[in-house]
């Protein structure tokens, strides 16, 4: 037997099911407009908070088609925390799924990206390694170093321009049409995208998952030349993406 | 007895704490005495928000309000969230916090809405239990807000002040009033505020909500009253403040503005307005 | 590479960019709490916009009822082809 909770939830997401029984209006019978202001405080809230998390998704596919899409998104997932600061996270599998944007294969991984930075923005906070500690280190030092980088960062790879898609909606040029490598991270309090050289996003995930330096790099794919390597760690400064370096062994 | 807990936060105007208006406030707080928070958006790990609110509670009393506990749902409390509220009370130590008789997750997903409850014996003890639950938790006495509400249950057994009035003999929990839910509920069901007022448990009010509504009507051409945020607080509604004042005597009082937000000056104007009814209430 | 070509090229590539770090002005820090507004995704308690059509509409985009099309910036991107959908994925350049 359905609860009271279970049909209320239930008619509030799915507009073609009955209201629930026993409700009251001002002195007798329920109107139909009243159940529908929580239907719509419902829908209609979740897909605004879409609308804010997902800018440049919204502008690629345009408002109105935005807003739909978003009110079958928000049916099938609605959120599973209060916090709505992290909401969408099923939207770029969820945009795989959805044949009215098969037309836009790079759709998923712009969401992706979209997420990648409000994860950032909401990170711990951890103070940036000085570059000088990096000076200091002795060429067999540097190379037996592990570094760790900041909780906010965060690392997406993508068959297609995501970093210049997304540069293109914040007053960038076209995109070209290429794979891209990218790094979100947060300087102080409003995260940062940086394109990187190719071969940077495994050779980043290796260093994230413990690897050393000089082991990192000596197994890195054949296209990170050896001319990368002072670009991603420029990158790697300059986004203050490094919070620890340690060049103990591990226990 | 003296209840301290009462007066953790000021009898004076705050409002809720907009992102926005960090720089305004700390620069010109104006008659601003103490700021509310969203539980909710400072559940993240760090950056901005963290750093915002932990600027401004060096400042201003802070008042926790959660929007995202679903007290009055017929499940168990998500033991996470109430985790995520422990941990954030317990890094911030706010004045207040209070949350609402209503519910909004069912089966794990959150619906992101203050959802009504029909008011029977049994939804009072589970109510109960739930309030009980948090404060065990927490640490600390909650306060629990009246909800705006659109439409009754035909199964309910009890005035909506009774039940809150229970509530506060069963758990020893506070009550938030928010003046602004009473007028929009009680023309929405098309009963007398000021009657309501005069039967709410006002021993128990620790703290005042006030706000704007959009007005629209049902299907049949009756008045239909959101509770919005997003206007300036209606005349009606300051006129109830008024006589909840009169039978509260000084409450902290806070101005809600969730949507459309506007520029600080009409925020702290509005605040502003508040204290003067206070004051005037006091005289 | 050996291991001690690599410890070199390593610190030929920190000491460059170090330099470009250092030579690099020191950037404005937007970093003050005062600036930029939350990204996205806040709770409040306000009800939302009452009776919007947002609630009471659905479409099943598996049937024929679906008639929107992406009609946004996706149109003008210039991607190759110059149309929308035309941009087919690259072959990768990175191991598997």
């Amino acid at each position: 037997m359905m609860t009271r909770q279970d049909e209320f939830a239930a008619a509030l997401l799915d507009p073609d099911r009955a209201y629930p029984p026993g409700l009251l209006g001002k002195g007798g019978p329920p109107a139909a407009r009243r159940f529908d202001v929580y239907r719509n405080n419902v829908v209609a809230s979740l897909i605004e908070a879409l609308e804010t998390g997902f800018p440049v998704v919204r502008a690629l596919v345009g408002a109105p088609f935005f807003k739909a899409m978003a009110g079958e998104f928000v049916r099938r997932h609605p959120p599973l925390t209060p916090l709505l600061m992290l909401y969408g996270a099923e939207l770029p599998g969820f945009l795989k799924g959805f044949p009215p944007v098969d037309g836009l294969p790079y759709l998923p991984d712009i969401a992706r990206l979209e997420l990648a930075l409000r994860e950032s923005y909401h990170a711990a906070d951890a103070a940036p390694i000085a570059p000088e500690a990096l000076a200091a280190l002795p060429p067999e030092a540097l190379a037996r170093a592990r570094l760790r980088l900041a909780p906010a960062v965060r690392l997406i790879r993508s068959d297609w321009p995501v970093h210049g898609i997304w540069m293109a909606h914040n007053g960038g040029p076209n995109p070209q049409p290429e794979p891209e490598e990218v790094l979100v991270a947060r300087p102080g309090f409003d995260p940062v995208l940086r394109r990187l050289p190719a071969g940077s996003h495994a050779v980043l995930l290796a260093l994230s998952s413990g690897g050393r330096l000089g082991d990192v790099l000596a197994g890195a794919p054949p296209n990170f030349h050896e001319s990368n390597i002072s670009i991603l760690l420029q990158i790697l400064l300059e986004t203050r993406a490094i919070c620890g370096i340690s060049t103990e062994e591990l226990s | 007895m003296l209840d301290t807990t009462r007066f953790a936060l000021p009898p004076r105007p705050g409002v809720g704490f907009k992102t926005q208006h960090f720089a305004a406030i700390m620069a010109d707080p104006g008659p601003v005495a103490w700021l509310e928070i969203h539980a909710e958006n400072y559940m993240g790990a760090g950056g901005r928000p963290l750093a915002q609110v932990c600027a401004l509670a060096e400042r201003f009393p802070i008042s926790v309000h959660g929007v995202g506990l679903s007290i009055g749902g017929e499940g168990p409390l998500d033991a996470d969230h109430l985790a995520r509220l422990k941990h954030l009370l317990g890094w911030l130590d706010p004045a207040s916090f209070s949350e609402h008789l209503a519910w909004s997750t069912h089966e794990g997903a959150y619906l992101n809405d203050l959802l009504p409850l029909p008011y029977t014996a049994r939804t009072l003890s589970r109510v109960a239990a739930h309030i009980d639950q948090v404060q065990d938790t927490l640490g600390r006495r909650m306060l629990l807000e009246n909800p705006a509400t659109y439409l009754d249950f035909a199964e309910t057994e009890m005035p909506e002040t009774e039940f809150l009035a229970e509530l506060v003999r069963l758990t020893g929990c506070l009550l938030l009033l928010d003046v602004n839910n009473v007028h929009v509920a009680c023309t929405n069901r098309g009963a007398d505020a000021a009657a309501y007022l005069d039967a709410f448990p006002m021993a128990a009010v620790a703290e005042i909500h006030l706000a704007g509504h959009d007005t629209q009507a049902d299907d049949h051409g009756t008045p239909l009253l959101i509770d919005s945020h997003g206007a300036e607080v209606a005349d009606p509604v300051w006129a109830l403040f008024r006589h909840a004042l009169s039978l509260a005597g000084p409450v902290p009082t806070l101005i809600e503005w969730d949507t459309d937000v506007p520029d600080w000056p009409l925020l702290a104007a509005e605040a502003a307005r508040a204290g003067a009814v206070m004051t005037g209430a006091a005289a | 590479m050996s291991d001690t070509k690599t410890a070199f090229v390593l610190a030929g590539a920190m000491a460059a960019a170090l330099a470009a770090h250092t030579a690099t002005p020191a950037q404005a820090q937007e970093n003050e709490k005062c600036y930029g507004v939350s990204l996205a995704g806040e709770n409040d308690c306000a009800a939302g916009p009452g009776t919007t059509c947002a609630g009471t509409s659905k479409v099943d985009y598996q049937g024929s009822a679906w008639k929107l099309v992406p009609a946004g910036t996706c149109e003008s991107m210039e991607l190759p082809g110059d149309r929308m959908g035309s941009l087919e994925p690259l072959d990768r350049d990175l191991p598997a």
